[in-house]
């Protein structure tokens, strides 16, 4: 019973780290490639121990400004880094783009329908088609500007299964439980065993994505030089691994 | 404030047949469970219970699996009556009625099991058939602690959330409840809409429970 109860306060106590932590909030289409750089940067920097935190980038921009104690901030679109700059959440004179990104429709792998253009979705032959949610997913805001510009918003958003990051929308297709979804470029090539990429969307503007140290982190040495180890050689190489392009 | 009624009339139309299917299930089970003895008793009211303490996303994430379009469930709903559950307001109320269902039942098992054999063999002997002898005798004799467990399943329902996303999505009108609208909001940084649906969350939360304290009676309605 003695020895149950130390082991239950030990539990209760634990996650006490030694080494200073570093929190890195990313988009949710960086999962994979900040998974496989987060222990390449604390290979070089022991003292650092990066806490990985991924959402949609306007998720993140939420708990930032509601004042988690994050680090470093990475957004797959520019309107959420604007929204952070304006409120003051973010070193701006560090800020930089990273990598490029495209956007893709894709379809279930054992699926029939094969989209050649976004007029193609309008047909009855896609009913549900999955897309972020436009207020707080980058990946949604670029899909509807695109489809607002050539004048099809309205006839595809009543098919519109909304999902809460790219990742969730991706999965949705995987399954099957939708006819299409709008992911990048970089989440069709994870999942090319389950689902097909049927085209690429020209988008208005190049998807970059920015990243920054939060203006109010207590670790700005580090946040600053993960910052720059992100835009060398090194971590190029593991992104352009996952697709993503240079900026 | 529109975005705040649609949400609110659709987590009460999602609790409301949540509920009303728990009467019927969780009488049901809570009634079998209680009067028959059969090898496994235990362990299928462990197995009923998991879904109160299971976390969320694993139930939905069964659902989902289940449930999918090719999921064995699923796939036998499309194939014979073309329903495919996932992202309609059916599938939450699926969702909710599945983690509601152990706090109705729990409370029909122990009503039940504390009604006093002798009513009903007063009422054997008065030679009442045995299902008249259900609602006439048993049942209102247990109604109370019945009604309390169905009102505590109706609260359940209604703050449903994980499962929910999973296998409804959020389709404003057609899927998003109130828990899920204030979560949206909150992530869209729409704190004045976010504010507003948690007071009317709120507000609904503490009517229920008013409402609650007047259906239950400080008597029990069958000896009346």
């Amino acid at each position: 019973m003695t020895r149950f109860s130390v082991f239950a306060l030990g539990l209760l106590c634990s996650g006490q780290a030694l080494a200073a932590g570093l929190t890195v909030s990313a988009a949710s289409s960086l999962t994979n490639a900040f998974r496989e750089l987060a222990p390449l940067y604390e290979a070089q920097h022991s003292q650092t121990k990066i806490q990985l935190n991924f959402a949609a980038s306007g998720a993140l921009l939420q708990q930032i400004a509601k004042g988690a104690p994050v680090d470093v901030f990475a957004s797959a679109d520019q309107v959420t880094m604007i929204q952070a700059q304006e409120q003051g959440l973010i070193k701006a004179d560090q800020r930089r783009n990273f990598v490029s990104n495209s956007l893709v429709v894709i379809v279930p792998l054992q699926s029939r329908a094969a989209p050649a253009s976004l007029d193609d979705l309008t047909t009855p032959a896609f009913q549900r088609v999955a897309i972020g949610l436009p207020a707080s997913v980058p990946v949604g805001r670029y899909t509807k500007s695109t489809l607002e510009k050539v004048g099809l918003w309205a006839a595809i958003e009543p098919k519109m299964i909304g999902s809460q990051n790219v990742r969730q929308a991706l999965d949705y297709v995987a399954r099957g439980e939708v006819d299409a979804g709008f992911v990048y470029g970089t989440d069709a090539a994870m999942m090319a065993d389950k689902v097909r990429v049927s085209f690429t969307v020209p988008t208005e503007a190049p998807i970059l994505y920015p990243i920054a140290p939060v203006a109010g982190s207590s670790n700005a040495e580090a946040a600053q030089s993960f910052v720059e180890f992100v835009s060398s050689d090194e971590a190029a190489a593991v992104l352009a691994k996952y697709g993503f392009g240079k900026p | 404030m529109t975005q705040a009624w649609i949400p609110l009339a659709l987590t009460l139309k999602v609790a409301g047949w949540a509920t009303l299917l728990n009467l019927f299930l969780g009488v049901t089970t809570g009634y079998v469970l209680a009067r028959k003895r059969f090898p496994g008793r235990d362990l299928l009211d462990a197995v009923l219970t998991l879904p109160m303490v299971m976390p969320p996303t694993v139930l939905g994430y069964y659902l989902l699996v289940l449930l999918g379009r090719n999921g064995p469930i699923g796939e036998w709903l499309v194939s014979n009556f073309g329903i495919n559950l996932i992202f309609t307001w059916q599938a939450a109320v699926v969702a909710a009625t599945i983690v509601a269902f152990p706090l109705t039942f729990k409370a029909a098992r122990a009503s039940f099991e504390v009604v006093e054999p002798q009513y009903e063999q007063a009422a054997r002997v008065l030679r009442v058939g045995e299902l008249a002898l259900f609602f006439r005798v048993t049942l209102p004799l247990a109604w109370r602690g019945i009604l309390a467990g169905l009102l505590l399943s109706f609260a359940r329902a209604a703050g449903e959330f994980g499962a929910t996303l999973m296998v409804a999505g959020s389709m404003p009108g057609k899927t998003q409840t109130l828990s899920i609208a204030v979560y949206e909001a909150v992530q869209a940084g729409q704190d004045d809409l976010a504010n507003f649906l948690v007071l009317v969350t709120s507000v609904t939360c503490i009517a229920v429970l008013l409402a609650a304290g007047r259906l239950m009676p400080g008597r029990v309605p069958g000896q009346s």
